[in-house]
């Protein structure tokens, strides 16, 4: 009878161990986490500025597409946003006379995780933009700048110092809501963990493992959201 | 008045917040190196006379000639006239600096940055040229020790005098200051009306929303007194201030002299 492997031996990164299937499974969920988050960002502030500054019809679709997203758990929005997004851009093709398109996985996860982000987004944008005083708006204003120019010199980083504990949030939750993508199919660090755990029987070693990776997501995140409050809150006196 | 010499012609200001008229009908004319002092009780219309000629507010009615140039107004389906092109608007605001209140400085620049931000960005000035200009600006305010300091870490005078900075480096034709001393401590009012007094002197545009009685008496060419969004009187400093014709001016101008 062979003797079980090591728990080195198990996640070595080189086959027969699975730490590479563990290690290419942690850069998807980085780089799903950081599209979504990107294109969360920029839903976000096309969202908060057209709930600020947008007419009536606009104000309405917005709170309409912030609510429902909130409103519905997230797992059910992957699942409906990902099979009602094939279905519906392969009936779009076919209508147009196209052979049906196989979906990429990884686009169709960073488009419906930055939906759902974008929701959020919106709303912790929406108040940042809300908190800047609104006499530092006025004096751009009275200098001449167009609404373009005073929202790059001036909304965008007034905006930053209370929108980043908000932001940081954010960031955290899609590193972990990318596990969800794994019930449309696509391996991210949560499917390799299982498949891992399932093709060797050692559960408890590569969730283990899984839940390092995920903590050491979550600890460089913190370094790198923590120089980013310094770097934009330099213009504001430490709380006593 | 020949219109080179006008820096600024404002002909019957209209404003209304809903059913409450705030201006109804205010004209001035102030010609180069003039110094307008606006005066009277709070809620007379004062500060949203001057934010009318930047369009701050949108005024509902009236006419705006600033360095030779009219504003081009058209009137909106409500009634109420707009500005026809906000572009015109822009580039006239740059002309029109704003010294506010409360600074209103731009809390994620220094000093130096919040004074070159406008020059560099909205009028294309070279920013070595804005940087040289700026810094000799901060040397006249006092404040050259503190251009790389940020806003909140600075007392309200200095931040005032920062702001005036930032209003002189765009060189305006005419500057407006919306009660530059109302928001400071007692003993921080003489460090700012000194600098404002110098630009004075020096023959600046200035049209001064103020509370300061014996300032606006000493510096002002001509004083407009306002009364429930009207001019009840205006003329030279002497007048208003010694032997004003209305009750209302002379009761204002004897009280606030204490």
């Amino acid at each position: 009878m062979p003797t079980s492997p090591s728990a080195l031996e198990l996640l070595s990164p080189y086959p027969p161990g699975w730490g590479g299937v563990l290690l290419s499974g942690a850069v998807s969920t980085i780089l799903i986490s950081l599209g979504a988050y990107l294109l969360g960002i920029l839903v976000g502030l096309a969202g908060a500025t057209g709930k600020l500054k947008g007419s009536r019809p606009v104000v309405v679709l917005l709170d309409f597409y912030t609510t429902a997203v909130r409103a519905v758990p997230e797992l059910i929005l992957i699942i409906g946003l990902y099979y009602a997004g094939t279905d519906g851009i392969n009936g779009l093709l076919s209508a147009l006379g196209f052979p049906p398109i196989e979906i990429n996985g990884f686009f169709a996860a960073v488009v419906v995780l930055g939906i759902v982000q974008g929701a959020y987004m919106t709303e912790v944008l929406r108040g940042a933009i809300l908190a800047i005083p609104i006499g530092q708006i006025e004096a751009a204003s009275a200098f001449g700048m167009r609404p373009s120019l005073r929202f790059r010199r001036i909304v965008l980083p007034a905006l930053m110092p209370n929108a980043l504990p908000g932001m940081a949030n954010l960031w955290m939750s899609v590193t972990k809501d990318s596990a969800l993508i794994a019930v449309v199919g696509y391996q991210e660090l949560a499917l390799a963990t299982r498949l891992a755990a399932g093709n060797t029987k050692h559960y408890f070693l590569f969730f283990f493992a899984a839940a390092v990776i995920y903590l050491m997501i979550t600890l460089v995140s913190n370094v790198v959201f923590g120089s980013l409050e310094t770097y934009f809150r330099r213009g504001q006196p430490k709380a006593a | 008045m020949t219109s080179d010499s006008c820096a600024l012609r404002v002909d019957d200001v209209h404003k209304s917040y809903g059913i409450h008229e705030v201006l109804k009908g205010i004209s001035l004319a102030a010609k180069k190196g003039d110094v307008i002092s606006l005066i009277g009780s709070s809620g007379s219309g004062k500060s949203t006379f001057l934010r009318c000629i930047n369009f701050l507010e949108i005024p509902d009615r009236g006419s705006f000639v600033i360095n030779g140039e009219e504003v081009l107004m058209k009137t909106g389906a409500d009634g109420r006239a707009h500005p026809a092109s906000w572009r015109q608007v822009e580039r006239i605001r740059t002309g029109l600096a704003m010294v506010f209140q409360s600074f209103n400085l731009w809390a994620h620049m220094t000093v130096l940055e919040n004074v070159i931000e406008a020059p560099v960005h909205v009028l294309g000035m070279n920013r070595k040229e804005a940087v040289d200009e700026a810094e000799a600006l901060l040397q006249k305010v006092g404040l050259y020790d503190k251009r790389n300091v940020y806003p909140a870490f600075l007392s309200g005078g200095q931040q005032q005098r920062a702001s005036i900075a930032r209003a002189l480096c765009v060189d305006p034709s005419v500057m407006l200051f919306d009660e530059p001393t109302s928001a400071l401590d007692p003993e921080l009012v003489g460090e700012v009306l000194k600098v404002i007094r110098d630009l004075a002197e020096e023959g600046r545009t200035m049209l001064l929303v103020t509370h300061e009685m014996k300032f606006a008496r000493d510096v002002s060419s001509h004083v407009m007194f306002l009364h429930q969004g009207r001019v009840e009187e205006e003329g030279t400093p002497e007048q208003i201030f010694g032997v004003p014709n209305s009750a209302r001016c002379r009761e204002f101008t004897n009280s606030a002299r204490h």
